[in-house]
């Protein structure tokens, strides 16, 4: 069903640590955590690196990673692609995100349900798509470019969202079911963003997790999330990555991970981010349910894992 | 089925022309057909990602320039970011890159007409940035002239470091740039004196070091592929009190050079 095995690794870009990512927690990277993780007896399961931020020619961020990539696993997740674009992805983007996977193998590549990009204008934020068919068609065809230059598939995120398209044709997870199917891509499930979206658009997100093609994912992602009001004064959560996972997200995380097995799991934290220690409490937590879960998940069919 | 509404007309089909026109400026209206569970347009959601946009776009303005965020008080600066970010979203998504006309933006914003230096801090804050992201590679060797006889050192011509560039302002905008990038106050800075400076990053650090402005000369004279000869020459005619040897240990100690060779060498016989 799904092969994201990666490409042999080149000669000149040889590390000492594995491609493949563990069924173990992991952390976003950040710059200044660096020396404490390297430093750390306490070693993470893998890094995820946001892709964009290593698109540099070279210089201390390149250095670093290499030091990371040496000891871990990493994932790259692309933050820039903006495959629901009307107007198409940006070739010289797809070459750079190339280069940055040739460079540093990392064992999984994954992008967003998003948009970011229009007329020459990067809005830096990942924009909401309707679910109809233009936007399943075309969201389709950009990952098999992005995944034929990549020569291997990726893996897409469900969003968080704060409004819904009236034009909408089909549910989140239909439209998400149907993109895996024909594009022949992995998901990366986060499970915050199930929950701000479910709380902001009033379903359960037990059922939506329970519609979702849990046998796609390749891994999973855990934020912290914000809460506000909307017009009407109902509860509006906001997936701000500033704060520990709550409380209802470790639960349904809990519940998916007894479902299918244990997988790589991330903890991003990428606003007033802590000091290395406090991120390191959560992967841990993490990992704590990920030991725990019974050695036959209840969902056989799964694939063995995405990532592998 | 019966076809719903909104697969009857496009008026509620929210197109990413419509959903980015409306996104930058908060006092126009929400996309008609982005609606929350009520079947309402709601501005407060709409307004998230009005948020985030404004939010993220403004924390890289102020990531880059942190010198002119001190100069004009968090407060101020922010109140900018937010009129440049609106007009001059980025075009890549490189973020790293975003902030080129920063520089001309705060020169041409009336209220700040007394303070004329502060676009050439900006332009310097933009080179520190350029300078840390660029391409690796190793300087020559603190002993790399002393490969080449006495004599034939006026023959040498440089490859510049991929890191090193040059900047020259007509206010002291090197000395206001350091003062505010380390948090030290501006006591004895005349703002009208004109400064240089030479930016380069000889290990992963980045250096901006104010020279004289025939150093610059010298410098560019040589970044331009002319010899060792000809870029003292023109920084003795720019200022006969040249300081040659000073210049080129200037020139070792911050790495501006990968590799020198005599001009009239094959390549590749380069001395490292």
């Amino acid at each position: 069903m799904l092969n994201a095995t990666p490409r042999p690794i080149p000669a000149d870009h040889e590390y000492l640590a594995e491609c493949s990512v563990p069924a173990r927690a992991g952390a976003g990277l950040k710059g200044q955590h660096v020396d404490d993780i390297l430093s750390d007896d306490y070693k993470m399961g893998f890094f995820e690196v946001h892709a964009e931020n290593y698109m540099g020619e070279g210089g201390l961020p390149h250095q670093a990673l290499t030091q990371i990539r040496n000891n871990f696993p990493i994932t790259v997740h692309g933050v820039g692609l903006s495959i629901g674009s009307e107007r198409g992805l940006d070739s010289d983007h797809i070459e750079r995100l190339a280069k940055v996977v040739d460079r540093y193998q990392p064992g999984i590549v994954s992008e967003h349900l998003a948009w970011s990009t229009h007329d020459n204008h990067y809005y830096n934020d990942l924009l909401p798509v309707p679910y109809d068919q233009a936007t399943l068609d075309r969201v389709v065809s950009h990952i098999g470019q992005v995944q034929d230059r990549l020569k291997r598939p990726i893996l897409l995120e469900n969003p968080s969202t704060y409004v819904a398209f009236e034009q909408s044709t089909m549910s989140e997870t239909d439209f998400i079911t149907e993109i895996a199917r024909r594009a022949g891509c992995g998901l990366l499930l986060d499970i915050n963003n199930v929950f701000v979206s479910a709380t902001n658009h009033k379903y359960s997100p037990e059922k939506y997790l329970s519609e979702f093609p849990l046998g796609h994912v390749g891994e999973i992602h855990l934020a912290g999330h914000a809460e506000d009001k909307d017009d009407d004064g109902e509860t509006l959560l906001i997936d701000a990555h500033d704060r520990p996972v709550a409380d209802e997200v470790w639960k349904l995380y809990q519940d998916v991970v007894t479902q299918m097995g244990p997988i790589p799991t991330l903890i991003e934290w990428d606003n007033d981010v802590p000091e290395w220690h406090i991120l390191r409490r959560e992967a841990k937590i993490a990992e704590a349910i990920l030991d725990a879960v019974p050695e036959h998940p209840l969902l056989g069919e799964r694939h063995a894992s995405a990532a592998e | 089925m019966p076809a719903r509404l909104s697969e009857l007309s496009d008026e509620y089909n929210v197109t990413q022309d419509t959903f980015s026109s409306l996104l930058l400026d908060p006092k126009l209206p929400c996309p008609k057909g982005l609606v929350s569970p009520s079947g309402k347009v709601d501005v407060k959601r709409f307004s998230v990602y009005r948020n985030n946009v404004v939010v993220g776009l403004t924390g890289a303005i102020a990531d880059i320039f942190p010198a002119i965020q001190r100069l004009l008080g968090e407060e101020a600066f922010m109140s900018l970011a937010r009129l440049f970010v609106a007009d001059n979203p980025p075009t890549s998504p490189l973020m790293f890159q975003y902030g080129s006309g920063f520089a001309e933006f705060l020169e041409a914003f009336e209220p700040l007409k007394d303070y004329p230096y502060l676009g050439d801090v900006a332009r310097i804050e933009r080179l520190w940035l350029d300078c840390f992201h660029s391409a690796d590679a190793e300087p020559i060797a603190p002993d790399a002239l002393s490969a080449f006889p006495p004599e034939s050192l006026g023959d040498l011509v440089f490859e510049p470091h991929p890191a090193a560039r040059l900047f020259s302002s007509q206010y002291a905008a090197v000395s206001i740039f350091s003062a505010n990038r380390q948090g030290t106050a501006m006591d004895g800075i005349n703002p009208a004196d004109a400064e240089d400076c030479l930016i380069s990053r000889p290990d992963a650090q980045v250096d901006v070091r104010h020279i004289p402005q025939a150093a610059t000369v010298f410098f560019q004279t040589l970044f331009d592929g002319q010899t060792l000869g000809e870029a003292a020459n023109a920084a003795s005619n720019q200022d006969p009190e040249f300081d040659i040897s000073m210049a080129i240990s200037t020139m070792l100690e911050a790495g501006v050079f990968t590799s020198c060779k005599l001009i009239n060498e094959e390549p590749g016989s380069t001395g490292q």
